[in-house]
């Protein structure tokens, strides 16, 4: 097995991709150092590490070569992904067990690079909100509203000694998200809970600049052909449609699709976690139809589950469903009759 | 000006034609030996009808065309011929092949044949002159030209496409071939047009060929019939056959049918000045332009007689640099790796490349896919190349089928683009080549399931008719004797039962008309009716030879 062709492109490979990636989440990275303070850079380091080490071990224990494998970048990815998505400032056992989950169960254990049904960083946050619930809605609070915002030193002590210096209640406080919805279940007027300083024009305050950012680095990666718009773009749209049906609805009730778009999460979502195309579809129409239910679910799960946020749930349910729509969507081929889809 | 259309996906690799199209084709010194396959199309090698000790002129048949297609071979020079052998083949099986080896007397005298009035004589003179001639598509499919060009009973087809796209990084050969011939090209094209009825000529080139264009420009003014010169962007594989159609005309060739189903007929444009000159100059397909190119003193193009070691021809271009690293025949994306050197040019090469590992570095590591869909997106035939990929390497090759592993045309686009580097049309190969011999073996296992069965019908045939003529005896002697008058019952259960026995042997026997006696035929034909089917699917996906002509098993 050695035929032709026998030129391949140039400056390009894996590990360029994921680097690309990577550097379409600076943006938002720096944001959020700018409003939440230099945490971010602290969590971010040692989830990488931790990541890195699972990594290793893993490939280790199964007999595979490191270089390749661990310069390919794509647990970078997944620790950057998984620190982006869940509180930052944590104890490092918290980060720990959810990348023991996202690198050696979610990843590993199906397989490696490219065989994991599940996105792994969804499958780390997802361990982590089922089995420490509490932990999981300390988000810190932008720096101008923070009693005491946490620096660099505050940042360690946090992660790895678990604060004594500083009270959790000084440094954290409920997400946006989480505010509107415990708020609007106990009946408090819709513009009494917007009057809270945690929420900014057009989400939660500095949250919404972090989604600027996520989205300006998302574009770039569009720019440059690393996804096709299918996903991203469905995604929002599907997000926006559906917040702004329940809006429609009943206005008092429901926020609106401004709101929903510029949480950080949704915007990670859409450019950095649903666009994974592991665990994603692979066909055009599949994308469409996966971003397009991933997104619904997502403000469908914000409104009436029990948890923060849908995004991860979201997309890991249409993890589950990927295969089978790529099953049922293959593109018509060079050819074929427009109904002639192969007979799968 | 004509719109044109898109294909999905290709690619644009760097073009690297700067190299070998400076300098105009140029000619090789007579060598002292030739070697020619009887090989040198698709479908069935031509017969040899020399042996050694023979003397043949510069342009003599040595090949008679055999089967429908097929097409003849001819001496490339005169001399004596030496031996008719096998020798190793430029062909990506690397699979010796019968070849006629011509020791050359240096007179390199022809033998005259005579300019043909194709525009006067029937039809089927002009292409029996076609395929005695040796035409076969020179783009790298080689498919015999004479079958192309029998519009059959459609009655006329209506466009002809010349395939000047050239789209194959380092080939120049078409490019130069237009820039000095183009007026051979348009006369070939007004043969071609005629044979098949055409009213629409169309000629693709790639818009990196400014020359090119020019001048098949100039040369179609002159025509005397429309041609339509047209500029397709550069993008890999614009020569493609399927997809030179779409560019131009929009239309899709329906999968297992071929282009003239849709009424299009795709030429490469060496074979259209091919043509010409066999049939208005008499020359047969004695030799062709090949581009030598790559890690040599001095690439350019070459007027080079088939059986023309490829040897001679490197030398020619000052022989390979040093630190060469092998050849490639054809182009980069879809030619292969030359395992002899001193295997012969035939008609299918369109380019010798000479690697060096600077110009050709080695493929990086492969990694898993990651199902990026990089590959999708470049696919020209519209595949989802990673799937293909996924169930070749399980080896699930039912699931590949159903993935239209067939449709491939194995262009590379999805191993270019791939950013794990995995060398994904070596699995569809592996998985088409499997799956061929695959059926093949239940072809085989049929046969021998249903000579069993004849065998199991003909003994129980044979015990019926045993009974029934006991049957009839045994019916026979009652029927005068008492025992029928005095059981009138018996006799007519007797009478139904042995005219009901008749009838079922007659219903069987009209089943399976054969008998005993035929049998070896009867499965020997089967045997070849499978033989041509098995050839047939092989002819419909050509082997991966530089761009290619529209070849299917019509
Ligand atoms: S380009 Fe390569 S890695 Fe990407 S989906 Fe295709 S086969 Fe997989
Ligand atoms: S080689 Fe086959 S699968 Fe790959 S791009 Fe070409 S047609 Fe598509």
């Amino acid at each position: 097995m050695n035929g032709s062709p026998y030129v391949i492109a140039s400056r390009n490979s894996v590990r360029l991709t994921m680097l690309k990636v990577l550097a379409a989440l600076v943006p938002g990275i720096i944001a959020h150092a700018w409003f939440f303070g230099p945490g971010i850079w602290v969590s971010l380091i040692v989830c990488t590490l931790l990541a890195i080490l699972f990594e290793s071990l893993a490939l280790v224990m199964r007999g595979y070569p490191l270089r390749p494998f661990l310069t390919d970048g794509s647990v970078i990815v997944t620790a950057w992904l998984f620190a982006l998505s869940v509180p930052t400032l944590a104890p490092i056992w918290l980060y720990a067990t959810g990348l023991l989950f996202a690198v050696i169960v979610a990843k590993h254990l199906y397989g490696g690079l490219g065989q994991n049904p599940f996105n792994p960083a969804m499958i780390g946050y997802a361990v982590l909100i089922v089995s420490f619930p509490m932990y999981m809605t300390q988000w810190p609070a932008p720096i101008h509203l923070a009693v005491h915002a946490p620096g660099l030193a505050d940042a360690f002590d946090l992660v790895f000694a678990g604060g004594g210096l500083i009270s959790v209640d000084a440094y954290t406080m409920a997400s946006p998200l989480d505010t509107v919805k415990t708020l609007l279940r106990a009946g408090v007027p819709k513009e009494e809970i917007l009057a809270n300083p945690v929420f900014g024009r057009l989400s939660g305050s500095g949250l919404e600049w972090i989604a600027g950012m996520y989205l300006l680095g998302g574009l770039l990666l569009l720019a440059n052909r690393v996804m096709t718009w299918h996903v991203p773009i469905v995604f929002l749209l599907a997000v926006a449609a559906t917040a702004a049906g329940l809006h429609a609805l009943d206005p008092s009730r429901h926020m609106g699709a401004v709101f929903h778009l510029f949480t950080a999460s949704v915007m990670l979502g859409a450019f950095f976690i649903a666009t994974d195309p592991v665990s994603g579809c692979g066909t055009p129409l599949g994308k469409v139809i996966f971003a397009a239910v991933a997104g619904f679910l997502t403000v469908i799960i914000r409104t009436y589950g029990g948890y923060p946020d849908g995004v991860a749930f979201a997309i890991l349910l249409m993890n589950v469903a990927a295969p089978f729509i790529d099953l049922y969507t293959q593109p018509r081929v060079f050819g074929h009759r427009r109904h002639e889809k192969p007979k799968i | 000006m004509r719109k044109l259309h898109t294909f999905n996906g290709g690619i644009h690799p760097p073009e690297h034609k700067a190299e070998s199209n400076a300098a105009p084709i140029a000619s090789l010194p007579l060598l002292p030996r030739y070697v020619v396959p009887l090989s040198q199309h698709m479908g069935h090698p031509a017969a040899a009808c020399v042996q050694p000790g023979d003397r043949v002129l510069r342009g003599q048949v040595i090949g008679l065309p055999e089967g429908r297609i097929s097409t003849a071979v001819h001496a490339p020079t005169s001399g004596i011929v030496s031996a008719v052998e096998m020798r190793t083949l430029a062909h990506p099986s690397g699979l010796p092949g019968l070849c006629v080896v011509i020791e050359s007397d240096g007179d390199d005298q022809a033998c005259p044949t005579p300019p043909l009035d194709w525009h006067g004589l029937p039809q089927a003179d002009v292409l029996e002159a076609v395929r005695h001639l040796g035409i076969a598509g020179l783009g790298g499919a080689v498919f015999p030209s004479a079958v192309k060009l029998d519009k059959g009973k459609a009655g006329h087809i209506p466009t002809l496409i010349l395939n000047g796209s050239e789209c194959e990084p380092w080939i120049t050969c078409d490019d130069r071939l237009m820039r000095e011939r183009a007026d051979e090209v348009i006369q070939g094209a007004a043969i071609m047009r005629h044979l098949l009825g055409a009213e629409t000529v169309l000629v693709g080139i790639e818009d990196n060929k400014p020359e090119a264009l020019a001048a098949m420009t100039a040369a179609a003014r002159g025509a005397g019939f429309p041609v339509e010169i047209l500029a397709v962007p550069t993008l890999y594989p614009s020569g493609g056959a399927k997809q030179l159609t779409q560019l131009l005309t929009g239309l899709q060739t329906p999968t297992g049918l071929l282009s003239t189903d849709i009424g299009i007929q795709v030429f490469n444009v060496g074979t259209a000045a091919s043509l010409y000159r066999a049939l208005v100059l008499g020359q047969p397909l004695i030799s062709r332009v090949v581009t030598i190119t790559g890690h040599v003193a001095r690439p350019g193009n070459f007027e080079v007689r088939l059986g023309t070691p490829i040897q001679a021809l490197i030398e020619a271009a000052g022989g390979a640099l040093p630190g060469a690293s092998g050849q490639i025949v054809g182009g980069p994306l879809m030619g292969f790796e030359l395992e002899d050197e001193q295997s012969p040019v035939a008609k299918s090469v369109n380019c010798i490349i000479v690697k060096h590992p600077a110009l050709f570095p080695p493929a990086p590591p492969t990694l898993p896919c990651i199902r990026c869909g990089q590959c999708a997106l470049a696919c020209p035939a519209e595949l989802q190349p990673f799937e293909l990929y996924w169930y070749a390497k399980a080896k699930a090759f039912d699931k590949t089928e159903r993935y239209n592993l067939f449709d491939c045309i194995e262009c590379g686009c999805c191993s270019y683009v791939c950013p794990s580097h995995i060398p994904l049309v070596d699995f569809y190969r592996f998985a088409k080549s499997e799956i061929r011999a695959r059926d093949k073996d239940s072809q085989a296992a049929q046969i021998a399931r249903e000579r069993h069965e004849f065998r199991q019908f003909r003994l129980e045939r044979e015990k019926r008719e045993k009974a029934e003529k006991l049957a009839q005896k045994a019916a026979g002697k009652p029927a005068s004797g008492a025992a029928a008058a005095d059981d009138p019952e018996a006799a007519r259960k007797k009478a139904i039962l042995q005219a009901a026995m008749e009838r079922a042997a007659k219903a069987k026997e009209g089943v399976q008309p054969q008998n005993t006696d035929n049998l070896a035929p009867a499965v020997e034909q089967e045997i070849q009716a499978i033989e041509a089917r098995r050839q047939g699917t092989d002819a419909s996906t050509p082997p991966p030879e530089g761009d290619k002509s529209p070849v299917s098993t019509p």
